[in-house]
């Protein structure tokens, strides 16, 4: 009996040590994250909230303000609604049409049979091109004196827009320039195209289906979950959209960037403002670092929504792999 | 409708009027797929064109209309090359492109491996973080980092407040490498522990060889997001163009040269070269890494 006891409780202290020990190497494996994650993500963020209730310029000590920053940015700054607004068209033209045009461009790829590869290269290139000098290239593109794009226009002659320099076409200019860059939802559509069971195609082809009615009833339905994907992905990167517009404004209003340089964002006339350009207007330009807080939570919000929309929609994003 | 054309001709039957039409139909199809490619490669290549060719236009015909150069200004790019500080931006940007690379894969394989073959409380929490941390905007984080870089460490104006990060893991450099573990088949593992190789080893022996199309997508995806930051270098760096990058310091070239277009579409093509030709190295990389993650590239 005793013996037996022995043995066992040997086994289980055996096992607390085993246990023990795995959780120590795990900790191990896990620690560059986990220090990552503590130190500049959850202690900046609830630093991110403390002074959203803070009067803070960066010189005189943090004062608490209440809700004044919070008032103040969507009552009275003047940037707050222009970028919301601005978003919100960005989400609805930008996105749509480029999950439109990846569809399309991917979808064209999948029929294309002589000189594939050097088609799908010259596809996705584009995209490629790191965004400041993308968006220089099209601010030197679509540039309403010199710019080889209005200069072919009017030789058409069809009428000559202004661009980045108006604001009534400055975010269609953006959305050329994004639909240029249609790289990533290419790829990601061809590989959703080609997976779908050609079966039911020659089943649908069997029944009379014509070609516009098995892209309805066949390839739709079957990648729709890419569609949704590539909706929701498009939704959180315009919530993050930033440098291609502050460049183009910048560059089309003729600001010399230097250290210190100050420009008023959203050239033409606020046209081109996003929610992370109000963080950097706040904190940067105005040394309002309190109400550059409270942006940072609006955007925080929205992309933390979008994100688990994304997660609870596509299980297939993250399985727990047992 | 196209797999016509794919049978060889000769083992089909002689052509009934059916066959012919559909052979039609088929060329049409063809030709109309083919046409519509060349439309689409046209507007994707056209703007690389157009930039490449006023890049080398002479200063004056650089604010002119026209579409080609009349003499082919080489010396464009020599210029770009001497003017002050972009030696210094190429070398910064190879710096932050380089270490940043080389930090993030060696401290985010670990965690990648923890969180694809461990079992443990809270893995799947920590992905979902994981994953939330790969969606979050840099923006929301930047006023209580900035303050701790600059005023606590006094490192503004340079790039290290970028580097420094990146050996603490970067989650969607986790979130693609532990995608791509997953599909690393257990059995490998069993079979190095029964060899009496611990954790540590079994990484270095045995994943770390199987994984390395997983983290050659990881090291120029980070390279690109290094090379391309943009908002990183102007919160830190803009007040010392010592330690600007290529990205940052491009934009200074419209304003240094004024209506110079020539030299500001050189230094541009310059900017986006290097990309292209790692990516022509690299091809196979980086399209696997796009279709395993699906989020960016």
């Amino acid at each position: 009996m005793s013996t037996i006891t022995l043995a066992s409780k040997r086994r289980r202290s055996g096992l607390a040590a085993k246990q023990r020990k795995q959780a120590l190497r795990t900790i191990a494996f896990m620690s560059p994250w986990l220090i990552g994650f503590s130190v500049f993500f959850a202690y900046p963020l609830a630093s991110t909230v403390y002074f959203s209730f803070m009067h803070y310029d960066g010189f005189k000590p943090p004062t608490w303000s209440g809700t004044q920053n919070w008032t103040y940015v969507f009552e009275h700054y003047p940037f707050f609604w222009p970028a919301l607004r601005n978003t919100l068209w960005l989400v609805m033209v930008m996105v749509s049409l480029r999950v439109a045009f990846g569809l399309g461009v991917g979808l064209l790829i999948t029929k294309i049979k002589t000189g594939t590869g050097i088609f799908r290269t010259l596809f996705y290139l584009p995209y490629l091109a790191p965004p400041v000098a993308a968006t220089m290239a099209f601010a030197f593109l679509l540039n309403p004196g010199t710019g080889p794009v209005n200069s072919v226009l009017e030789k058409v002659g069809l009428p000559a827009p202004g661009w980045f320099n108006d604001p009534a076409w400055s975010k269609p200019a953006l959305t050329l320039l994004a639909l240029w860059g249609i790289g990533d939802l290419m790829v990601i559509f061809m590989a959703a195209l080609l997976d779908v069971p050609q079966e039911q195609y020659e089943a649908a082809e069997l029944d009379g289906a014509s070609a516009w009615q098995r892209f309805r009833y066949v390839t739709l339905p079957n990648i729709s979950p890419i569609v949704m994907f590539a909706v929701v992905t498009g939704v959180i990167q315009t919530m993050q959209y930033y440098t291609q517009p502050l460049v183009a404004g910048k560059v089309a209003s003729g600001v010399i960037q230097g250290a210190g340089t100050q420009f008023e964002p959203g050239y033409p006339d606020k046209s081109t403002l996003t929610i992370p350009q109000l963080v950097y207007n706040l904190g940067f330009q105005r040394f309002d670092y309190g109400s550059a807080c409270v942006v940072a939570l609006v955007l925080f919000a929205l992309s933390m929504m979008f994100t688990a929309f994304l997660m609870r929609r596509r299980g297939g994003l993250i399985q727990a792999g047992d | 409708m196209t797999q016509v054309l794919d049978t060889p001709v000769e083992l089909r039957a002689p052509v009934s009027p059916a066959d012919r039409t559909a052979r039609r139909r088929a060329l049409l199809e063809w030709v109309a797929v083919h046409a519509l490619g060349v439309a689409a490669a046209l507007f994707f290549v056209l703007p690389f064109v157009f930039v490449f060719l006023t890049s080398l236009m002479s200063d004056s015909q650089a604010l002119s209309r026209d579409l080609t150069p009349n003499t082919w200004e080489w010396g464009n790019y020599q210029k770009v090359f001497d003017t002050p500080g972009f030696l210094t931006w190429w070398r910064n940007t190879l710096l932050y492109a380089g270490l940043g690379t080389v930090l993030t894969v060696v401290s985010s394989l670990p965690v990648a491996y923890a969180l694809a073959k461990f079992r443990f409380r809270g893995r799947n929490l920590s992905l979902m973080l994981v994953i939330s941390m790969m969606m979050l905007p840099p923006q929301v984080v930047i006023i209580p980092m900035y303050l701790f870089w600059a005023k606590q460490l006094g490192l503004s104006g340079t790039l290290w407040p970028l580097i420094i990060p990146m050996a603490f893991g970067d989650a969607f450099s986790i979130f693609l490498l532990r995608q791509f573990l997953m599909t690393v088949p257990n059995e490998y593992l069993d079979a190095a522990k029964v060899d009496g190789c611990g954790e540590l080893r079994t990484l270095l022996k045995v994943v770390l060889p199987m994984a390395k199309p997983g983290i050659a997508a990881v090291a120029l995806f980070q390279f690109f997001y290094a090379w391309n930051d943009y908002f990183g270098p102007q919160i830190y760096a803009s007040e010392n163009p010592g330690a600007w990058t290529l990205s940052y310091g491009l934009e200074s070239f419209k304003g240094a040269h004024h209506t110079d277009w020539n030299l500001t579409m050189a230094a541009t093509v310059l900017v986006m070269a290097p990309v292209i030709l790692v990516f022509f190295f690299a091809q196979k990389a980086f399209v696997e890494g796009v279709t395993l993650t699906g989020v960016k590239g």
